[in-house]
């Protein structure tokens, strides 16, 4: 693969990555988002729902969480979990962790990490892993890593240190596991960079993974609430600086309209699409509006409703679901609301989803407050579509030289 | 069992059904009804969508699927969201956007098998929200008003429905009241222009009782009869007599809607039997719970049997699941908190249900029921003379024998 750069504007980079996929044929334009799936799904949606969505991203995430219980059925499969998930047109990317369900930490030694799936815990060693991603064989995986300095309050400069220390040793081991197979070959390494919040200590992760021979880095530790992300923010920035401009940089645990701004300005490229599926679990429609320039008329319509919607929201309660723990954001409405019972209206006026050309929020209140299935799949539909309709415009924005504007919009709309 | 000859109605009655072939031995018949948001090949299953929706599948998809008609329940949208909210959305077809064809119960069903508290009286059927406690009164007027409001294209009669097990006199007190219900239905119908109203025949397992609601209600003006009161807990035996001596007297050339039936082997036995419509939750609940139907029963998928078996559900099934995926990764699926899994599974069943009745339908066309009905029992229970007693006996009260 190869990732060629068309303008770097303000340390955003717009781009595109050629020769992707086992036929070396794809390409994938950044910055981008990856399709968010649970056990090789995307959540609510089947094959026939998922392609109503316009914008689809060109790759997909996958959890090891969720597929590395079913290793022993992919190996005897043989024939890979694109396949396996009826996915074959997507490229995929293999993540350690399920970036909405945190992990139990403490589970990392020098040996193994760790991934907790519906059946419980499994246990890697970089033979088991690396035998995994063989039955796999995703087009990406992330190494094998130690992702734990973050977890807790405060890390220590040692606990930091050995998150780095053991990263390097597993993607050493694991690069060496990938050359003796002619399967694990065809998927790319992405490196890890850990060291907490430690600013010598990442430095150090991004060098050292930066001199071997990976496809991509990602960089681990940098999720958690936006408080956090804030003063991550200037170690972030340090950190893309030391990789090489030619290759990819994922960020896990970032999904949030605002805080992907901040993290394209610091040099990632691509982003996890969970935040939509969050949404979507508290009954919640994506209505924020990235159309930073509007005609006219429509800015004063769009301002009005923008100022009436954060206005609410300032007096609405938080909201908290048993899934996701996030509290509802200013990006979002909230359909389980009586205000939306005889709202004949569509979720986003002009939008063109499946949900927002055929249905009303009237009705998705409805299915909401009736328990019904069908709420999880409309609304999925519409707040992936949204979402992915928001990274199109970041790039529209960057071709034109506009992202100073979008930018200004979406911290309007922030809480 | 002889065949009785069928009465034609004495009314001139709106004529709603066309009859295209019938089976030159048994009773079944092959035929097109015509209805306000178009035309439904019969015979027919229609899916159950309670709530205004198919559960997790969309309209688009239940329409891909060939699906032409489809049930609403009236209890349910009656107090969620309402018939005023619901007639404000352009009745139910705009507040769900189907494109085609309706059918609403009466609510009846509900209000006696799901509260506890409902109390029937001559008036009609009083009883308490579950989700407010406020006290209703659910007469055939406000049924009738409120499937009125919901804008359905076949509409149900109140009926006064017990349960098949229930005997003595609450059985004939029950037929009588329908009888009566019947006709304040028919006065209450605002619409009958645009909404057919079906009438339900009552008589539980009693035949002398079923023959007086047959006689008495076949007199009156209606588009369609359905035959209620069955596939509660009563025998296979005493089912399928009260099907056959329902349909011997019901007029040929109006559709007969069978309630609650839905196992492949009861539908292709009473098509035989000579039914025209049938509803049932069964293939789309079972979906929920992890199990797919196939011609020789069902595959309960979350079992580890299927853990590593690469076939589709079903070979010959032209389903998106099926022309997608394979056992395995439904397994899988269904071993998640994925709700997609249950949604492959709604949308294979509702397309076995809908293949199997256009397959039945085909054989009527041509000619060769007798023979499908051969190798579907065979396929389902190895070999013809596998079949169960009860279906044996059915079929060859209508001339048709397995072996």
């Amino acid at each position: 693969m190869k990732l060629s750069l068309t303008k770097v504007v303000n340390g955003c980079r717009l781009g595109k990555i050629k020769n992707l996929g086992k036929a070396g044929d794809r390409t994938m334009d950044i910055p981008a988002c990856l399709l968010y799936t649970k056990t090789g799904s995307a959540p609510h949606l089947t094959h026939q729902t998922l392609h109503t969505i316009h914008g689809l991203p060109a790759m997909a995430q996958l959890t090891l969480s969720s597929l590395a219980e079913h290793h022993e059925v992919l190996a005897e499969y043989k024939e890979g979990i694109g396949k396996f998930i009826g996915m074959p047109e997507l490229l995929l990317y293999c993540s350690l962790h399920d970036p909405v369900s945190p992990c139990p930490a403490g589970y990392v030694t020098n040996k193994s990490v760790s991934v907790w799936g519906l059946g419980g815990r499994v246990e890697m060693t970089a033979s088991k892993f690396m035998a995994i991603q063989q039955a796999l064989q995703p087009d990406w995986f992330q190494c094998l890593s130690d992702g734990e300095a973050s977890c807790e309050e405060a890390t220590s400069i040692k606990r930091a240190r050995k998150s780095v220390d053991r990263s390097l040793l597993f993607l050493d081991n694991c690069l060496r596991l990938q050359e003796e197979s002619e399967v694990l070959q065809r998927s790319a390494i992405i490196g890890v960079i850990e060291g907490g919040d430690m600013m010598e200590e990442r430095l150090r992760s991004a060098r050292e993974t930066a001199k071997r021979p990976v496809g991509g880095f990602l960089l681990d530790g940098f999720q958690g609430n936006p408080a956090t992300l804030e003063t991550r923010l200037h170690l972030l920035s340090s950190v893309t600086a030391e990789l090489p401009e030619d290759k990819p940089r994922l960020i896990c645990g970032v999904s949030r309209p605002d805080e992907v701004l901040e993290c394209i300005e610091r040099g990632v490229d691509l982003f996890e699409s969970f935040f939509p599926y969050q949404v979507t679990e508290r009954g919640c429609a994506l209505t924020f509006s990235f159309d930073y320039q509007p005609n006219p008329e429509e800015t004063l319509l769009q301002q009005n409703g923008i100022q009436e919607e954060i206005k609410y929201v300032d007096q609405t309660k938080k909201i908290k679901t048993t899934s996701c723990n996030q509290e509802m954001t200013s990006f979002e409405i909230n359909l389980k609301e009586k205000k939306y019972q005889e709202d004949f209206d569509p979720l986003v006026r002009g939008c063109s989803c499946y949900c927002c050309k055929n249905h009303t929020r009237a009705y998705i209140h409805h299915l909401l407050v009736t328990n019904e299935l069908l709420a999880g799949v409309l609304l999925m539909m519409h707040n992936f579509e949204h979402y992915f309709g928001f990274f199109h415009s970041i790039r529209e924005a960057l071709k034109s030289d506009r992202l100073a504007q979008l930018k200004e919009l979406i911290r309007r709309q922030a809480s | 069992m002889a065949a009785a000859v069928s009465p034609t109605s004495l009314e001139s009655a709106p004529r709603i059904m066309r009859l295209v072939a019938e089976c030159s031995r048994s009773r079944a018949r092959a035929g097109e009804l015509r209805l306000p948001h178009g035309p439904v090949a019969t015979p027919v299953f229609m899916p159950v969508g309670t709530q205004a929706t198919m559960k997790g599948i969309t309209a688009e998809q239940l329409d891909a699927l060939g699906c032409r008609i489809c049930l609403g329940n009236t209890y349910h949208l009656g107090l969620r969201p309402g018939p005023e909210l619901i007639q404000k959305a352009h009745g139910l077809h705009g507040f769900m956007n189907w494109p085609h064809n309706l059918l609403t119960d009466s609510g009846g069903f509900q209000m006696v098998s799901l509260v506890s508290l409902s109390e029937v009286t001559e008036e009609g059927v009083r009883f308490r929200s579950p989700y407010d406690g406020d006290e209703t009164l659910l007469s055939p007027e406000k049924s009738v008003e409120i499937q009125n409001a919901l804008g359905s294209d076949i509409i149900m009669q109140l009926d006064d429905v017990v349960s098949s097990t229930v005997t003595g006199p609450r059985v004939e007190e029950a037929m009588y009241r329908s009888i009566r219900w019947l006709d304040r239905c028919i006065a209450a119908h605002q619409r009958p222009d645009k909404q057919n109203l079906f009438a339900i025949i009552q008589g539980g397992l009693d035949a002398d009782l079923r023959t007086t609601c047959l006689e008495e209600m076949t007199k009156r003006d209606v588009p369609g009869f359905a035959i209620g009161g069955l596939s509660g807990g009563e025998s296979k035996g005493q089912f399928w007599r009260m099907v056959a001596l329902s349909t011997s007297r019901l007029p040929k050339d109006k559709p007969r809607y069978l309630m609650g039936v839905g196992y492949a082997t009861d539908l292709v036995v009473c098509v035989a039997l000579g039914c025209d419509m049938f509803d049932c939750v069964f293939p789309t609940r079972t979906a929920r719970f992890g199990s797919a139907l196939v011609p020789t029963g069902n595959l309960q998928l979350k079992k580890k049997q299927y853990e590593k078996d690469f076939r589709p559900i079903d070979n010959d099934c032209a389903c998106p699941t099926c022309q997608k995926h394979s056992r395995a990764f439904l397994h899988a699926l269904l071993h998640s908190d994925n709700t997609a899994a249950l949604h492959h599974l709604t949308v294979h069943n509702i397309a076995y249900q809908l293949q199997l009745m256009s397959a039945v339908r085909a054989s009527i066309v041509e000619k060769r029921f007798p023979d499908f009905v051969r190798d579907f029992m065979g396929t389902m229970y190895g070999d013809p003379t596998l079949c169960p007693t009860w279906a044996t006996e059915a079929l060859a009260s209508v001339g048709i024998t397995l072996s």
